[in-house]
């Protein structure tokens, strides 16, 4: 970068790993020393060796990053600074004039990899089923600390910090009116900006709830459906919480063996849900991958952590945003003022009802409950998912 | 090592001898670690500082010698013995004195019998210590299953329960029919359920981690509630205390939950070093004891050494054991502090930078047994390692009423 360059102009991206990095992690892949097996046949202690077994033979073997490097390249990126750091960004543009601008959040462990198969049927809807109506003029930015985004070396970029500057991007664009959408982290942040309402955001959509953990004994638990969920969460904050609570209070700690081992790294992010655990891991073990959650593109996702070095940064989202929800805990959030959209997909963690989506945000603009998919919900079914998209935002065009 | 295909039930003479190569690849991993970037914190908030990693790994992979440790523990009698189907090691050293108190020492996480080698000599020897032929034991320190050069465990079931057992079937081919037990950290854990079991010999327990939390305020801290009502002072202490404990446990949660996942710790010395070294005392996270260890390069007095400190993660490296070791979180699934009713006589000191001092009213309630209990002035969750001396005297002190 030049230092006469203006850090907030709009630089184009492209990216080109060196081929010493590439040989790099192949020869750690290959020398890993690996612990001794599981005592359970199933995931109840953790990511099991076989399946990591399998993606590190993956890995090594048959695996080719450059071809994920192409695919990034093929499509329009940049980095601004905003905000003191470098944000990263897919910005591609609709074909259709009326398109109507939407930028989309990825989650942990995600990145702009679980989004791309949803570029083509949101931006170029008449080759996707739908019609030139539906089109959306699409930006997918990097989280701070994550992929090709800088890494902030100061505190307080919790989703609030990047709900800020996600409007400061659009603004940047040159887009007075657009919506926004998240899952995961990603729905953290959507969740703040619906609350911030920046000038120009007319409205969200959301496919994970975030804004009820805290308030879960304030929702209803009357229905199957509701008691369902409240097993759910339960679920997910005893057993299904110590990723979550490691990287919300101790990310540097572990983030010496995230940057230091590359299947260290996969193994992280491969323990998430237990849905998705298994859907990835049956891609690896038993060839069956789940909708669009192939071996390649996992591994995609996972490789660029691991060259972007980004899995103590990442973590460190957790330790930002756990400290604002200490902070929220005494102050609670404005309530969303921009319509608010959800879908529930089966397979999430917890799979919201309309009630909850309600009590999260009154005069809910939009629910439905999709028939597949779950927490990687536009990786797994990019065009169920886009599909939802056209009808959460259809009545803000 | 020795190969671990038997499990003999004979005891077999164990002598550590790590391959060259091993050393090798040690040191060859550490240079070529790939760093995090430094934490946006300028203290120990998010994790161990990149600052402290970086300079134990810089010695730990150059001037750090493994062969001392090795030279040390070769120094003392090892053997192997298999017990319920696992290969057991462990230290024993027998007093010259004849009416010596034989003694079982069980450590804990992160630690491993590097923990307890300072007091060997001082329990074993104790006229070359002050003390007098009266205060021997008869010493054994085994690694706990999934630890150190014990065998790793193949199937669920080997928590702390199991280890009782299996500790007491030592002891007695040991030839041991009256002896006693001591534990902190996990150690506490086994020799409760050890008091619990009261196997046939064991004539009394000593923990440096006392579990006597009545119900209603384990619930409390459990739950981070407010304190049941009426506690004294050193009550309502100890519940603040533990309150902060149960905010630096994650490290537990995550073992208690994936061990597995830990693949890092199996692949990275870095990883492996922070993770072990990222565990809390009362001062601080991480133990402000190790912390300051790390800056010791010796001491006269027994106080740990950064030799000390890597000879435990080295042992840990070594043997490959950090998912092992991690999977007896897993294993267990009882309580913590809470008081598990054991019966017979217990003895207990409390440190001042344990997880919690225990109030000699609840340790009272929680060992209806309490042949002793005292509080001393320094030394916090890694008491043997800390403070050997102390910790020897107070092993004397508390067992001295057994001797007569």
């Amino acid at each position: 970068m030049s230092v006469t360059t203006d850090a907030t102009a709009i630089r184009p991206f492209h990216l080109e790993i060196p081929d010493e990095q590439l040989d790099d992690l192949r020869r750690r892949i290959a020398a890993t020393r690996w612990p001794t097996k599981e005592l359970v046949g199933d995931r109840s202690q953790g990511v099991q060796l076989a399946t990591m077994k399998e993606l590190a033979r993956y890995w090594t073997t048959e695996y080719d990053w450059r071809k994920c490097e192409a695919r990034l390249n093929a499509l329009p990126q940049f980095i601004t600074e905003i905000d003191g750091v470098d944000i990263h960004f897919i910005h591609v543009k609709s074909p259709h004039e009326d398109a109507l601008p939407l930028i989309m959040t990825h989650g942990w462990p995600g990145s702009v990899v679980e989004l791309l198969e949803t570029v083509g049927p949101l931006t170029d809807p008449t080759a996707h089923g739908g019609t030139h109506e539906e089109a959306f003029h699409l930006v997918l930015p990097s989280l701070p600390g994550y992929g090709f985004s800088g890494e902030p070396r100061e505190l307080g970029w919790d989703s609030g910090r990047v709900a800020q500057a996600w409007a400061e991007l659009m603004s940047r664009l040159g887009y007075r009116r657009y919506v926004a959408q998240g899952g995961d982290v990603g729905a953290a942040v959507t969740d703040v900006m619906a609350r911030q309402a920046p000038k120009g955001l007319l409205g969200v959509h959301i496919n994970l709830l975030t804004a009820v953990i805290g308030i879960t004994d304030q929702l209803p638990a009357e229905s199957e459906q509701e008691r369902a969920a409240h097993d759910a969460v339960n679920t997910f904050t005893t057993d299904g919480f110590a990723y979550f609570l490691e990287m919300a209070t101790r990310p540097q700690t572990i983030g010496y063996a995230l940057l230091d081992s590359p299947v260290a790294m996969a193994a992280w992010m491969l323990d998430h849900d237990t849905d998705s655990y298994y859907k990835i891991a049956g891609a690896f073990v038993d060839g069956k991958p789940t909708g669009n959650l192939t071996r390649e593109h996992i591994v995609d996702n996972v490789t660029l952590y691991w060259l972007t070095g980004t899995g103590a940064s990442a973590a460190r989202n957790y330790w930002e945003d756990g400290r604002a929800r200490a902070r929220l805990a005494v102050e609670p959030p404005p309530p969303a003022s921009v319509p608010v959209g959800f879908t529930t997909f089966p397979d999430e963690i917890w799979a919201s009802p309309r009630s909850w989506a309600e009590a999260a945000y009154p005069g809910l603009a939009y629910f439905n409950e999709a028939d597949k998919g779950g927490h990687f919900a536009a990786w797994e079914e990019p065009e169920l998912f886009s599909t939802e998209l056209r009808a959460a935002f259809r009545g803000l065009r | 090592m020795t190969g671990t295909a038997a499990t003999a039930v004979e005891l077999r003479p164990f002598h550590v001898d790590i391959p060259q190569e091993a050393l090798e690849d040690l040191r060859r991993r550490i240079a070529a670690t790939q760093w995090p970037e430094k934490e946006t914190v300028p203290d120990n908030s998010q994790g161990v500082p990149l600052a402290t990693m970086q300079k134990l790994a810089r010695y730990w992979g150059t001037d750090y010698d493994w062969r001392r440790c090795e030279a040390k523990l070769n120094a003392l009698p090892q053997f192997i013995t298999g017990i319920d189907g696992l290969d057991i090691h462990f230290i024993n050293v027998r007093s010259q004195h004849e009416d010596a108190l034989p003694l079982v020492v069980n450590h804990g996480w992160p630690g491993s019998i590097i923990e307890q080698l300072k007091i060997i000599d001082r329990l074993t020897d104790p006229t070359a210590h002050g003390g007098s032929a009266e205060d021997a034991f008869d010493v054994v320190i085994p690694s706990m299953p999934g630890y150190g050069f014990s065998g790793k465990p193949t199937g669920t079931g080997w928590g702390p329960e199991r280890m009782g057992r299996a500790w007491a079937e030592l002891m007695k081919r040991l030839g041991y029919t009256r002896y006693v037990a001591q534990g902190g950290d996990w150690g506490a854990f086994v020799v409760d359920q050890m008091g619990l079991q009261a196997p046939e010999g064991l004539l009394a327990i000593h923990t440096n981690m006392p579990a006597t939390v009545p119900a209603d305020v384990d619930k409390a801290t459990l739950a981070g509630e407010p304190p049941p009502s009426g506690l004294s002072a050193e009550e309502r202490r100890a519940y603040e205390q533990l309150i902060r404990t149960y905010g630096q446990v994650e490290y537990a949660h995550m073992m208690a939950a994936r061990p597995q996942t830990l693949y890092g710790i199996a692949d990275s010395p870095v990883g492996l070093a922070a993770w072990l070294l990222d565990h809390n005392d009362a001062d601080a996270q991480p133990a402000a004891a190790v912390v300051s260890a790390l800056e010791r390069t010796e001491s006269a007095t027994g106080e740990l050494t950064r030799d000390e400190v890597l000879d435990n993660i080295t042992l840990y490296w070594l043997t490959n054991t950090g998912v092992s070791a991690s999977r007896l979180y897993w294993e267990y699934k009882g309580g913590f502090f809470n008081a598990k009713g054991v019966k017979i006589p217990v003895a207990v000191t409390v440190f001042p930078s344990e997880q919690y001092q225990a109030p000699r009213t609840w340790a009272e309630r929680a060992y209806p047994n309490l042949i002793y209990f005292n509080e001393v002035d320094r030394g916090g969750h890694f008491a043997a390692w800390e403070q050997p001396e102390l910790f020897s005297a107070e092993l004397r002190a508390a067992f001295r009423s057994l001797r007569t």
